[in-house]
């Protein structure tokens, strides 16, 4: 794998290798020694245009798991908040000799511009790029709930009839695009709930059905049901009257939680808005599998970096 | 005057073959020469000669940005593309909201001598859709301004536009709109659609363009106005100026080569040569605007040439400029997308390429038939030539085709304005010699 940019370009039997290579990284973890010499040597860069504290320490803790040197770039307090472009940003880590980059960038297909450019030879992992995709969310995802469904016998395995509702902004949400592609690639069927202000105009091409409904989504009993960040801001935007009303609507809040199947698993990618999109009931439950979520990103992201960085480079 | 040329061989739009003399400022003979003593000769034989096109919407970026663009390297691209009169948007810096920036763009072309250089005069005072620029004055100065737009943006406030569209009446103007409406359009980066939601960039709905068009041909029609619509890029619109027309409303409107060829597919790319402001729509959209050219309910081609400085393309989708560059590319892609097609015939591809423009520009002396008299404003263009689009074929200063690499056919092999060379075996001649002329025939002109 030379770059990893977004799950719809994910085949199959890539994703399963993928989250096998992090049940073995998962393994490591329950050592008492968690490191692995793997990428020793390597440089690993997280640059980051946007403010992510979590995902920035989590793929930090996978790149210093795997022996490489770490270096955090981070747009505030750099030349890029004077107003060096992406191209230079690029070319002086190129000069500095980074293996990987992990990019998060406010920019829908930043991570692709760096990947295809030139700029840069280095392997590029799209840390979360505007409104577009999020894989390795999508992934640690998808191996959260393959870990719940079937323990230690996950290896090999898909997702195949796993029934997965995903509720909230998916209009602005990178890990709802990802998790779609993803998930339907594994053989999940997945529907998505929003208002219609936050559904993009044509979602005819998504392997995924669209209802505006919760409680009717939630009536079949799925059995994972993923809450999205909602951003109270997005009134503003004329998306919904307010916060009250997206919760009473779009909320999973304890009465719609009690009523799920105790099988159901209950996921947020954090941070959560406790008492908006979730209920604390809910989000402090055993089904929620949120501190899972936490734990495996760390094994995923180990995965995708021994994946681009450990391999011979210039390969497909 | 200057030197004298007789072309000989050359296809006219109307299929015929002709010899042509340019002489005395006048297109002196057309038929068959036998004398060409004195002469340059040409032979245009599988040539086809059109009359010098005009380009309604050109962006020269001079005065203000001319790392991108001056109103000298943008009309040696003009002349490379065929093109001998290039309308100058607005959007310059100082803005062209009053006299004395049109009148020194204006002048600017003249010295340059490479194609007519018409200002298109702001509509408001520094594009800010706030207030009335001098529209009159601009009118009655030395650039004799016809057309007027605030391209870039759209003349949104309803009563400042009704209000454009009357006053202009009294100089026999028109307003040129770039119909976007702001508020469907904040922070849009491309075609609204199932791509968009799939690449996470942000949408520009088709409505944002039709709802503006809807509403301004019912203002023309409430005041009797003439509306000119600036790159027409959905089906929808297509089908509101039709319906404009059939009720007799005195619109016209452009569609841009790039949106009769490119589609939003590009997009998938990420790659900046293709973002473009109207964005690059759907294939039916492009089918649509290829059948409302053929059938007249769009009048004319005009390229929206755009330069932009390289670093302002290379980045991020978000952070890059709209538009490109078109003159040297228009007749190529006009010739792919609707003559290869069967839609138009060279003679249409004069009327949309230069006599409509003209003639909805009020420019005189420009889109005249090849007759004689006319004035000896003229292209020669090689049908047959297929090739890829190179940097070689761009002579302008900038460099954001998104042609680049691809097959187009044909190449312009001459452009003569005022009846001297400005591109001679797809070269376009040195600037000083070309200066030289423009003085020596402005200067007969005058006397």
């Amino acid at each position: 794998m030379r770059h990893l940019l977004s799950t719809r370009e994910l085949a199959r039997d890539e994703a399963i290798a993928l989250l096998d290579i992090a049940e073995d990284m998962a393994a490591v973890q329950h050592r008492e020694v968690k490191k692995l010499p793997t990428l020793r040597g390597k440089t690993v860069v997280n640059l980051f245009f946007e403010d992510s504290t979590r995902t920035r320490i989590s793929f930090e803790a996978a790149a210093k798991r795997l022996s490489a040197d770490v270096i955090n770039f981070s747009a505030k307090g750099s030349s890029v908040s004077k107003g060096e472009s992406l191209k230079d940003t690029a070319q002086t880590l190129q000069a500095m000799g980074a293996d990987g980059v992990v990019i998060r960038h406010p920019s829908s297909g930043a991570p692709y511009t760096l990947a295809t450019s030139g700029w840069i030879d280095a392997g590029v992992v799209n840390a979360g790029d505007g409104t577009h995709e999020h894989p390795t969310q999508a992934l640690l995802d998808a191996f959260t709930m393959r870990s719940r469904l079937h323990g230690a016998a996950s290896r090999g395995r898909g997702l195949d009839g796993v029934r997965v509702v995903i509720v909230g902004d998916i209009l602005h949400s990178r890990v709802a695009r990802s998790n779609v592609w993803l998930l339907a690639t594994l053989g999940a069927e997945v529907t998505l709930v929003a208002p219609p202000t936050l559904v993009p105009v044509d979602t005819g091409g998504w392997p995924a059905s669209v209802v505006f409904d919760l409680d009717e989504a939630l009536a079949s009993g799925p059995d994972v049901v993923m809450m999205l960040r909602i951003q109270a801001e997005r009134m503003h935007g004329a998306f919904f009257p307010n916060s009250r009303e997206y919760a009473r609507t779009w909320g999973l809040d304890d009465a719609r939680f009690s009523q799920l199947p105790t099988a159901t698993m209950v996921m947020h990618p954090g941070p959560m808005n406790r008492g908006l999109e979730i209920s604390a009931l809910a989000a402090d439950s055993a089904q929620s599998t949120v501190r899972e979520q936490v734990a495996n990103g760390v094994s995923v992201r180990m995965a995708a970096l021994y994946l681009l960085l450990s391999s011979e480079r210039g390969e497909a | 005057m200057g030197e004298s040329f007789v072309i000989t061989g050359a296809t006219l739009p109307t299929g015929e073959r002709a010899d042509i003399r340019l002489d005395g400022g006048i297109i002196a003979e057309v038929g068959s020469i036998a004398d060409a003593a004195g002469a340059t000769v040409i032979d245009a034989d599988g040539l086809i000669a059109l009359p010098g096109l005009v380009d309604l919407h050109t962006h020269l970026r001079e005065p203000g940005y001319e790392q991108s663009e001056t109103v000298l390297t943008g009309t040696q691209a003009a002349a490379a593309g065929g093109f001998t009169a290039v309308f100058a948007m607005a959007n310059t810096s100082p803005v062209a909201d009053t006299a004395g920036v049109v009148e020194q763009e204006a002048s600017l072309g003249l010295s340059a001598g490479y194609a007519t250089v018409q200002p298109i005069g702001a509509v408001t005072v520094g594009l800010k859709g706030e207030l009335l620029a001098e529209l009159g004055a601009m009118a009655r100065s030395r650039a004799n301004v016809r057309v007027f737009s605030d391209d870039g943006f759209c003349v949104f406030d309803p009563l400042l536009m009704r209000r454009a569209l009357e006053y202009v009446k009294a100089f026999d103007g028109v307003i040129a709109q770039h119909s976007q409406e702001p508020r469907l359009t904040q922070g849009a980066q491309m075609n609204e659609g199932a791509l968009s939601g799939e690449l996470g960039l942000a949408g520009w709905p088709a409505v944002a363009e039709e709802s503006i068009i809807a509403r301004d041909v019912l203002l023309a029609e409430h005041v009797g106005s003439r509306l000119h619509v600036c790159h027409v890029s959905t089906a929808g619109s297509v089908e509101v100026i039709r319906w404009a027309k059939a009720r007799g409303i005195d619109v016209t409107a452009e569609v841009t080569p790039h949106h009769l060829l490119l589609t939003e597919d590009l997009v998938s790319s990420y790659d900046p040569r293709y973002k473009v402001n109207p964005p690059l729509r759907r294939a039916e959209d492009v089918e649509a605007l290829r059948t409302a050219l053929a059938d007249g309910t769009i009048d004319i081609v005009a390229t929206d040439h755009a330069p932009h400085p390289v670093e302002a393309k290379q980045s991020e989708w978000d952070a890059a400029a709209n538009g490109m560059v078109g003159l040297e590319s228009a007749l190529s892609v006009v010739h792919a997308s609707v003559v290869e097609t069967g839609l138009l015939d060279w003679a249409d591809v004069a009327r949309v390429l230069s006599s409509a423009p003209a003639r909805i520009g009020r420019l005189r002396g420009q889109g005249e038939a090849i007759e004689v008299g006319a004035a000896p404003e003229l292209t020669l263009y090689d049908p047959a030539a297929a090739s890829e689009f190179g940097l070689d074929r761009l002579a302008g200063r900038s460099v954001n085709s998104p042609y680049l690499g691809r097959l187009l056919p044909g190449r312009v092999v001459a452009t003569f304005h005022s009846g001297y060379a400005t591109l001679l075996d797809g070269i376009v001649q040195p600037a000083d010699e070309v200066a030289r002329l423009a003085t020596a025939s402005t200067g007969g002109a005058r006397g």
